[in-house]
């Protein structure tokens, strides 16, 4: 089998199943909504900061798309609390990958990191930067 | 359809011209072609977004660079004369394949999309206006209906969409209602990319003719798997794309009627499109060389008709039995599913490819877990976006056939998907 088979591993069919953190959050610190265009995925994140302002506290998403998209949601979900608003700026897609656990083909790429992006963009306008990006770039 | 029954052509003898059939799949795909980690046979059954290439359309794309190759129309010397013979003969043969009166009325263009534009740019921005409309259908692919929509924002001129209904049929009592004396241009897709829908190109023809508007038929999904014949539909235009039909990419076909052509100025301009320069001002070469500005698509017109050569050899009637053949059993077979979707009209009344989607299982997915098993087919919006609106999904995944494809790879392509449905279960 390719790759690709190796991208339904159960790791990822368990989180798009069985998603973590998926609904709103009443009093989020940021909140920030994207779309993969090319798929159809939306994904919206809603983060909670710690009192420094500045680390992140909890994470909720709420979305519609293809089960790589909404698994990597889930699971960075589950990964983020506790990181730094900058240890998040700094996360690129091998960090995806990494936390995915299976390789992923390059047209499913951008399905992949939709989450962190969204996440990277609700951040960055959170901290007075200009951006009105809503989709993903490869 | 009992799975006894032979073919309508030898598919057989067929797949023995084409040697990417094959070939494995699934390993590296950082090199191009088979290698080490490709150990899935190849079910290739993406056909509507290109065919592949039989062994005398690359011979004749070698012949060509081996033996004659040099620049068209401009040289006295040899090879230019054979170069000029062989590329004026591909316009020829394009001419009788599709029924058009000669090459005068045959222009060689990137690709359909180029061909759209041409008419739109070089005839639309000229005769549109406000207050004039350009009728479409609902399932028109993005090549027509983006095109039409720039121009019409240019110009000021609507457009207006036929209907397409529950069962994906074109409603002609729509079209017939939206088709009036406002209306200039009708371009219409002849066979739907997504749904399979065959359009009734010749009675819309008419319509359009009935009120003095001209017709553009969008033939990229037609040409390549059924007669046509552009004077019988009475086409003002007619547009299609040689890599869908065995050919190279970089060479579609715009045929437009002559005193149409005659009377559009030229979309792009440069040398080999004119017949004198001044430093004031230009005239133009002849039908069709005034709408081939620049070195032209000399290999690729020269296998395009290698093409038609190897379709016509089997007959477009044969070919079309074939599609409808694979395209009913495929039908059949996905819509005995109650998760499976399909869309578009029965199996019995449609080209030959098949959308569907796989409940519980993004169309991306589906495509994804296709590929484990060497199925290659295409997801997505297959460039007509508005339609997916319409039928309320992101993506659809879609099967298409061509003459090398047998019942068993669609039975390769239904197991497959039960995989992805156990998976996701």
């Amino acid at each position: 089998m390719g790759m690709g088979s190796d991208m339904y591993r159960q790791q990822i069919l368990d989180h798009y199943k069985n998603p973590r953190n998926k609904g709103k959050m009443s009093d989020p610190d940021f909140s920030h909504s994207g779309e993969n265009p090319s798929c159809g995925d939306t994904i919206t994140v809603n983060v909670s900061l710690e009192d420094d302002g500045e680390t992140i506290e909890y994470v909720s998403f709420t979305g519609d798309g293809c089960a790589i998209s909404q698994a990597s949601a889930s699971m960075l979900s589950e990964r983020l609390p506790g990181t730094t608003l900058p240890e998040l700026e700094a996360m690129d897609t091998d960090d995806i990958t990494e936390m995915l656990g299976v390789d992923i083909s390059p047209m499913r790429i951008k399905c992949a990191v939709l989450a962190r992006q969204v996440t990277q963009d609700g951040a960055a306008m959170h901290q007075g930067e200009a951006i009105d990006r809503t989709t993903t770039e490869g | 359809m009992g799975t006894q029954e032979t073919y309508p052509i030898d598919v057989g003898a067929i797949r023995e011209d084409f040697p990417i059939l094959d070939r494995m799949v699934g390993g590296d795909i950082e090199t191009p072609g088979e290698g080490e980690g490709d150990t899935q046979p190849l079910v290739y059954l993406d056909n509507a977004a290109t065919s592949h290439t039989p062994e005398p359309v690359v011979d004749s794309i070698a012949d060509y660079y081996r033996g004659y190759n040099s620049n068209v129309h401009r040289g006295i010397h040899h090879l230019s004369q054979e170069a000029s013979v062989a590329y004026e003969a591909a316009h020829d043969r394009v001419a009788e394949f599709i029924g058009a009166s000669g090459r005068e009325e045959v222009v060689f263009t990137k690709n359909t999309t180029e061909a759209m534009n041409l008419v739109a740019y070089a005839w639309g921005l000229a005769e549109l206006g406000p207050g004039d409309t350009v009728v479409l259908t609902e399932m028109e692919h993005h090549a027509s209906l983006v095109t039409w929509q720039q121009i019409a924002k240019r110009t000021g001129a609507d457009i207006e969409f036929i209907r397409v209904d529950d069962e994906g049929r074109l409603d002609m009592d729509h079209a017939a209602a939206l088709i009036d004396d406002s209306t200039e241009m009708v371009s219409v897709v002849h066979v739907s990319n997504v749904l399979g829908t065959i359009t009734p190109a010749a009675e819309l023809a008419e319509m359009a003719h009935a009120h003095d508007a001209y017709i553009f038929v969008d033939g990229a999904q037609s040409a390549p798997t059924r007669p046509v014949d552009v004077e019988a539909i009475d086409a003002d235009f007619f547009a299609f794309s040689g890599h869908k039909m065995l050919g190279p990419t970089g060479i579609g076909v715009l045929y437009g009627k002559e005193h149409l052509l005659e009377a559009m100025d030229p979309y792009l301009y440069g040398g080999e499109m004119i017949r004198s320069v001044t430093y004031e001002d230009s005239t133009w070469e002849d039908l069709p060389w005034k709408f081939e500005a620049g070195t032209p698509v000399i290999a690729q017109g020269i296998a395009l008709h290698a093409a038609i050569d190897y379709l016509d050899d089997i007959g477009m009637q044969n070919v079309r039995a074939h599609e409808d053949h694979l395209a009913e059993y495929a039908y059949n077979r996905l819509a005995g599913f109650d998760d499976v979707e399909v869309y578009g009209p029965p199996g019995d009344e449609r080209g030959g490819l098949v959308a569907f989607n796989l409940a519980g299982v993004h169309a991306h997915d589906l495509s994804s877990i296709l590929n484990d098993h060497g199925v290659a087919i295409r997801a997505g919006d297959h460039c007509t976006q508005p339609l997916h609106d319409k039928l309320g999904v992101p993506a659809s995944t879609r099967a298409s056939f061509y003459i090398y494809n047998t019942r068993e790879e669609i039975d390769a392509l239904v197991d497959a998907v039960d995989d992805a449905r156990q998976l996701f279960a």
